[in-house]
């Protein structure tokens, strides 16, 4: 009950914010507050409780209730090391989008309604093994996005909300394609992943998996941003508000990168096999030209934006080296472009946007921000340290284990993939020198911005903590990762390469 | 060895979280000397008879991915962490009381970072702290305000982030191959590491390509030339007290990265490509010596020196190298020297960037070697005293200076005659632009302008008389480190 005790009462929080009073409208932003942090509490909760223990089950919290049963359709919800991880990353990043939308007071009821439905959704996304709860879940994240970003975002946010959306729903629609597809060739009369996966009872034609991994893949790969079917993230992130920016980059990415490893990937091994190297190549060029692109924005979002498909590039490519390393490091490059990408765009839309007005990258340089938004000018600092990568930080660790497993797996992919991340240093520094430090002697009149108010401060340094706690001490996470490789369900991706 | 590390991280929490501008400069000096005491306390405790790696402490760290935390330190470490923690207060003073919270914070944390790297003995523990003393340097270098230094913080900044990504790369091959990060295990494959690499990755050029991977990292950060057209710019525009730190201890992590990452790991390859690498360390030598002699400006002048001398490191290392058996007397002069020349030029070098920011800071920002002429009248005791460290640099016998590059020399000469002879050449040019720099500041008449040039200031004094009274004791008795690295 722990586990979906998290959706429930993100679902519960959005009703309750939906039935307050005209009058009591600020109230929101504490129910909102409150859920979130209920819902971080019940994941961080099943997280801790997780039995880790070589004996006990992969598969934990395991609640199942017929639903549907003359379709084969259950409620089935459960947890293994995957997705705890990535349930406690939308705990946090739930609690920390509420602090940066403190300021939310147009309409404030219904945008942390929405705000908590799609919590509510992701959650429920990260514990469903059956396919038709999966994707229902999936498409409860869908349409809330679309009123957030239209009617509280900045820049151009219909033509960005309609982009996103359209992306989305041509995505979801070829997951649902594939997925009646597999529900009608099993013959199993069941959507449960884990009788459909399981090649002692369901048997897919090979014929059949080289078409329907690919769809059901590339509908999943679309919300994760891969390479080129990527356009939606960049335009969707710059015009939605800051909190949604936060979940967008930070979980909603996260959604079809895990579905695609969970689903997609499980059921149909074969498929994988065929079509691994054209998603590893498409992978790579995501890295290399998501970087290149970040490197010649003027805007400063945008430039955050691409990143953010930089970044998704390292987890597509880790997924597709089916070794330990590989697959470890890419659940584990979810979790930290989360936490990263969610602090980037806190500060980019949140300090600086709401602040400036601007995101014109040379725009910002004549502010003189460092004297004017010092903490906003730490806060970018750690952020992009965090983001090029460097050791300490939690992107160390996962593209370094990623670029090893690579190594194993495609040598050949190494040396795009290590000039992405010397452009991905190269397009940080020059934002952050840009913005923060810019060349010339600094003007020396000071804008006299609203100065950092304490909900910021207290989110992003809840997220610079978690970047480094794990940057120090990975094994938090990597254990229950790497142990979830070995699971009946996911074992069998596991390929020894030849030598 | 954990509680070292730590003491100036919390000295910069501290720092950084201090109301006050004055009291940071005190508080952070406070725990710089205390790590500076417990360094001490190191190296009066290191055990010389039994040599090798002690106050080694072993954990698991991620054991997916072979990382551990591992430190430990012999003889080598004990004088670097040495050399660390007395150059780093020494800095901290020569900038004077107008120096910043935020600079006393980054210096803090260079230190941390410096220590860090000197003790981690597992690659990735210690890729994790030479990466990140890059943030305050970088932010250091930059701390002088000006377009220049922005450009050259940037510059080092790429350059040797590069480095380390090469690295990184090499050694993510190491792993694949032999199984392990751990320094130690890798140093004692030695011989056999090479095969493995060839086995795994298939051919013969995977070891080479690995080896030249590690070694153009290393040679960014020392650096050798071709390598060091970061450098001069870096160490020009930084302040002095920066730069006092850039030459007296980050380059000492590219040298001590030959000695703990390269030579260990391939010593059949360093023997293979022993003269390539020597021509390289004569380049260095030779190329900065000339280099240093047609420059007017007088960190540009010590910037080249500077690497100059930490070429004559890496000729010692290279040389010994490639003898790897027979000489044992020429070997162990070569490698006491290049021990002794890290430790003598970390000191050297920054004491004459902390006498160049003291000149600075009198002339106004001005320190071309047109400038300035008879300060010797004006400012005696600056005169003096920057001379003894001109003369320790010189090589001056009785100065800590002659005794490092002497061994060097004489060892190598057995081992390598012609690369030691060629070396020589760079010896001959240092004196004749060090000499220069001495007659041009120092002598001759006194321009009407400086005429109040004021002298050293009690507190200035106070901050170099360490520094110069250590050149003196290094140079009449060395055995005091040299018992360091050799068993009685």
């Amino acid at each position: 009950m722990i586990l979906t005790a998290t959706f429930l009462s993100a679902f519960a929080g959005a009703a309750l914010i939906l039935l307050l009073p005209e009058r009591q409208a600020p109230l929101a932003r504490w129910i909102a507050l409150l859920t979130a942090l209920t819902g971080l509490g019940f994941a961080s909760a099943a997280f801790v409780g997780y039995d880790n223990t070589p004996a006990a089950p992969h598969f934990q919290y395991l609640t199942r209730i017929p639903w549907v049963p003359s379709l084969g359709i259950s409620f089935s919800t459960g947890a293994d090391g995957i997705s705890l991880v990535m349930l406690v990353l939308t705990g946090i990043i739930a609690v920390t989008g509420v602090l940066f939308s403190w300021n939310v007071s147009h309409r404030s009821r219904a945008f942390f309604a929405f705000y908590l439905t799609i919590i509510g959704g992701v959650y429920g996304v990260f514990q469903s093994f059956d396919l038709f709860l999966l994707f229902v879940f999936y498409e409860i994240v869908i349409v809330p996005k679309y009123f957030l970003i239209a009617a509280w975002g900045s820049t151009n946010r219909q033509y960005g909300a309609m982009k996103l959306t359209m992306y989305s729903v041509a995505g979801s629609a070829l997951v649902l394609l594939a997925l009646i597809a597999t529900y009608a060739a099993s013959g199993a009369h069941s959507f449960d992943l884990f009788t459909l996966a399981d090649p002692a009872k369901v048997h897919f034609a090979p014929a059949f998996q080289a078409w329907a991994f690919p769809v059901m893949f590339i509908g999943f790969a679309v919300l994760a941003g891969m390479w080129p079917l990527h356009t939606w993230a960049p335009t969707g992130h710059v015009a939605a508000p800051t909190a949604v920016s936060m979940l967008l980059a930070g979980v909603v990415m996260k959604l079809g990168s895990y579905s695609a490893l969970r689903v997609a990937m499980t059921l149909f091994p074969q498929g994988l096999e065929q079509w691994r190297m054209v998603i590893a190549v498409l992978a790579t060029a995501g890295i290399v030209f998501g970087a290149l692109v970040a490197l010649a924005q003027k805007d400063l979002k945008f430039t955050v934006g691409y990143s953010s498909i930089a970044h998704m590039g390292f987890v597509l490519l880790g997924l597709m080296t089916l070794n330990l390393a590989g697959l470890g490091g890419s659940v584990l490059q979810m979790f930290s472009h989360g936490i990263i990408g969610g602090l980037l765009f806190a500060v980019v839309g949140r300090m600086i946007y709401d602040r400036t007005h601007t995101r014109d990258i040379a725009e910002l340089g004549r502010m003189n921000l460092t004297k004017a938004l010092p903490f906003a000018a730490l806060t970018f600092t750690i952020a992009s340290v965090a983001s090029m990568g460097l050791p300490g930080f939690s992107g160390f660790i996962a593209e370094f284990t990623i670029l090893s497993g690579s190594w194993k797996a495609f040598p050949w992919l190494l040396i795009p993939a290590g000039v992405g991340v010397v452009i991905t240093v190269a397009f940080t520094l020059r934002a952050l020198q840009q913005v923060f430090f810019p060349s010339g002697e600094p003007s020396a009149d000071v804008h006299p911005f609203d100065p950092i108010t304490f909900p910021e401060k207290l989110g992003a340094l809840m997220l610079i903590a978690a970047t480094l706690f794990i940057g120090l001490f990975p094994s938090v996470l990597l254990d229950p990762i790497l142990r979830s490789f070995h699971s009946p369900l996911m074992q069998k991706l596991l390929v020894e390469v030849p030598k | 060895m954990t509680f070292l590390t730590l003491i100036p991280f919390v000295g910069a929490l501290l720092v950084a979280l201090l109301p006050s501008q004055r009291a940071a400069r005190t508080l952070g000096l406070a725990f710089l000397l205390g790590a500076l005491a417990v360094a001490g306390a190191i190296a009066l405790t290191y055990d010389r008879a039994a040599g090798g790696l002690q106050f080694v402490e072993h954990h698991a760290w991620i054991p997916p991915l072979g990382v551990e935390y591992f430190v430990g330190a012999d003889g080598l470490t004990v004088m670097l962490l040495l050399l660390t923690t007395l150059i780093t207060p020494f800095a901290l003073l020569s900038a004077g009381p107008g120096i910043s919270k935020l600079q006393v914070t980054l210096i803090l944390l260079l230190e941390t970072t410096l220590l860090g790297t000197f003790t981690a003995l597992n690659f990735i523990h210690w890729f994790l702290y030479y990466e990140l003393s890059l943030v305050p340097a970088f932010l250091l270098i930059r701390s002088a305000g000006t377009q220049a230094s922005t450009t050259a913080a940037l510059r080092f900044f790429i350059y040797t982030l590069l480095g380390g990504l090469l690295i990184l790369v090499g050694f993510l091959a190491i792993q694949l191959a032999a199984g392990t990060f751990d320094l130690i295990r890798l140093g004692q494959m030695g011989a056999s590491l090479d095969g493995l690499l060839a086995a795994r990755f298939g051919g013969p050029f995977a070891g080479l390509l690995v080896f030249s991977c590690i070694f153009l990292g290393l040679a960014v950060k020392v650096p050798v030339v071709p390598f060091h057209t970061w450098l001069p710019d870096a160490y020009t525009e930084a302040p002095s007290s920066v730069s006092m730190l850039l030459t007296g201890l980050m380059s000492k992590m590219g040298v001590y990265g030959f000695l703990r990452l390269l030579v260990p790991l391939f010593p059949q390859r360093m023997q293979d490509l022993a003269t390539p690498l020597l021509w390289l360390a004569l380049a260095t030598i030779i190329f900065s010596a000339f280099n240093a002699l047609v420059q007017t400006d007088l960190k540009r002048i010590l910037a080249y020196s500077s690497v100059n001398h930490l070429g004559y490191c890496l000729l010692g290392i290279f040389a010994v190298a490639a003898v790897p058996l027979g000489a044992p007397a020429a070997r162990a002069a070569a490698t006491n020297g290049v021990l002794l020349q890290i430790f003598n030029h970390g000191l050297t070098a920054s004491a004459l960037f902390c006498f160049v920011g003291f000149i600075e800071s009198r002339s106004g920002g001005r320190r071309g070697l047109g400038d300035f002429g008879g300060l010797r009248t004006a400012a005696p005791v600056l005169a003096g005293l920057m001379g003894i460290a001109l003369f320790s640099s010189l090589g001056l016998p009785g100065l800590n200076g002659f005794i490092g590059e002497f061994l060097i020399f004489s060892g190598t000469f057995k081992l390598v005659w012609w690369a030691t002879a060629l070396a020589a050449i760079g010896l001959f040019v240092t004196a004749v632009f060090l000499l220069t720099l001495i007659q041009k500041v120092f002598t001759g008449p006194l321009p009407e302008r400086w005429a109040k040039f004021p002298d050293l200031t009690a507190g200035e004094i106070a901050t170099v008389a360490p520094a110069i009274a250590l050149m003196f004791l290094l140079g009449i008795y060395p055995q005091v480190l040299i018992a360091l690295f050799n068993k009685p």
